[in-house]
């Protein structure tokens, strides 16, 4: 076994090239290693580079835990940081784990999709950032090339005004989601609706986003037309956490439910 | 490979030839059974310990990674005495089968570090990562709601 604890970018980086394993928060590879379907003998920790730990306005290195996303992160994408795992899984994960993972349920995901993030990658010939609609491929499945290390995740300079998070599932906490949701609304009244859970990758609702957009003031036939284009839109699966019509039905009353709070007047800090 | 690391405020170096999890070196190569082995994926928080202050599944820490770390275990919460929070859980009854009680007192030792007077919400929130298969949550919280002064209702 063999071990390296970079705190410089480009020595992570090299390494990564070299075939090494990346290990951040172990929170997904420790499963497979501990239920012996892993067994990385060349692993280099991520915990100590410095500039992956770098939460810097639009840009989220990807080694910030999710414990830091909660506190000092952008609200719907804190909101989503407050709902993974426990305390315990939110002090070790990352966003990069999560963004590497490409897991359909990872709570992170949707906020990226409905922010247009970009992922960054690094290989020892460079750096490259990749819209989320092309990192995202399918299933666990993603655009990173074997030599590359997940770098950060870039948002845009400005978000939209008003963004909220909201996931369903069978308990409160520790729970994967059944469906999770980002809603954002600009002040121009553009809207974007991104889902996690109900598609092989995150996903945007675009025709509902397109539809809600045209309405300032939305009436509630608007609202519940909204609602159902959503519904009508995501293309989720009948798996042992739920089934394709609850998906359907939860992912049309997620989404209303945070317009609703984003057409609201901001909360009082 | 060699890792060096402390453990309970103790220099301790142990060697790793494979990608070994945290709790598989604590309880087989250290002695230091205390933290529990139940899920080895972080569902249940019976290995909760503190690496570099921060609260972690040790069934989740690749062994290797404490390199240059501080690490505190069950068995480096209580000084003297025991701590306060081993205390408020003896003198609730919170403690049944006892499997789960090492990552709790491990979890709450933590959270009344960082707020000496939570709220029923902020301990149950702090303590969403740890399963009492007795469900015993009852007295768990009232032990710790006593602890931070406040009376069950």
């Amino acid at each position: 076994m063999e071990a390296l604890y970079p705190t410089d970018i480009d020595e992570a980086v090299q390494a990564v090239a070299d075939g090494m394993t990346p290990l951040a928060g172990g929170t997904d590879l420790m499963v497979e290693v501990n239920f012996r379907q892993s067994r990385p003998e060349r692993v280099v920790s991520l915990r100590r580079v410095r500039e992956l730990a770098e939460l810097d306005g639009p840009r989220i290195g990807a080694g910030v835990t999710w414990r830091r996303i909660e506190r000092e992160g952008p609200r719907a994408l804190a909101q989503a940081a407050r709902t993974v795992g426990s305390p315990q899984i939110r002090n070790a994960g990352t966003i990069g784990g999560n963004v590497g993972t490409a897991s359909p349920a990872g709570d992170g995901l949707p906020f990226l999709a409905a922010v247009d993030a970009r992922i960054e990658l690094a290989s020892p010939t460079g750096r490259r950032t990749v819209p989320w609609e092309e990192f995202f491929v399918g299933v666990k499945k993603t655009d990173r090339h074997p030599d590359e290390l997940i770098t950060a995740v870039v948002l845009p300079d400005r978000l939209p005004a008003r963004h909220e998070f909201a996931k369903v599932g069978v308990r409160n906490a520790m729970v994967i989601a059944t469906v999770c949701c980002v809603v954002t609304r600009a002040d121009d009244g553009r809207v974007t609706v991104a889902l996690g859970s109900v598609a092989p990758t995150p996903m945007r609702a675009r025709q509902a986003e397109t539809m809600i957009s045209a309405e300032p003031y939305p009436s509630e036939a608007a609202l519940a037309e909204f609602a159902r284009l959503v519904s009508e839109e995501v293309t989720p699966i009948t798996d042992h956490r739920s089934t394709e019509q609850y998906r359907r039905h939860a992912a049309g009353v997620l989404a209303r439910r945070l317009l609703e709070r984003c057409l609201r007047e901001p909360e009082a800090a | 490979m060699i890792v060096s690391f402390r453990l309970n405020g103790e220099d301790t170096s142990f060697r790793v030839t494979h990608p070994a999890s945290l709790l598989d070196v604590l309880r087989d190569e250290l002695g230091a059974a205390g933290s529990k082995n139940a899920c080895e994926q972080g569902e249940c928080g019976s290995c909760s310990v503190l690496l570099d202050g921060q609260l972690v599944c040790s069934c989740l820490v690749m062994a290797c990674d404490v390199e240059g770390s501080e690490v505190v275990t069950v068995e480096g919460i209580a000084g003297e005495e025991l701590h306060p929070v081993q205390k408020a859980m003896n003198e609730a009854g919170a403690v049944q089968c006892g499997f789960c009680t090492p990552g709790f007192v491990v979890a709450a030792a933590e959270l009344f570090q960082r707020n000496p007077t939570p709220s029923r919400g902020e301990i149950e929130e702090a303590l969403a990562g740890n399963i009492c298969r007795c469900t015993g949550y009852g007295a768990i919280i009232r032990a710790f709601e006593g602890l931070a002064g406040r009376e069950a209702p």
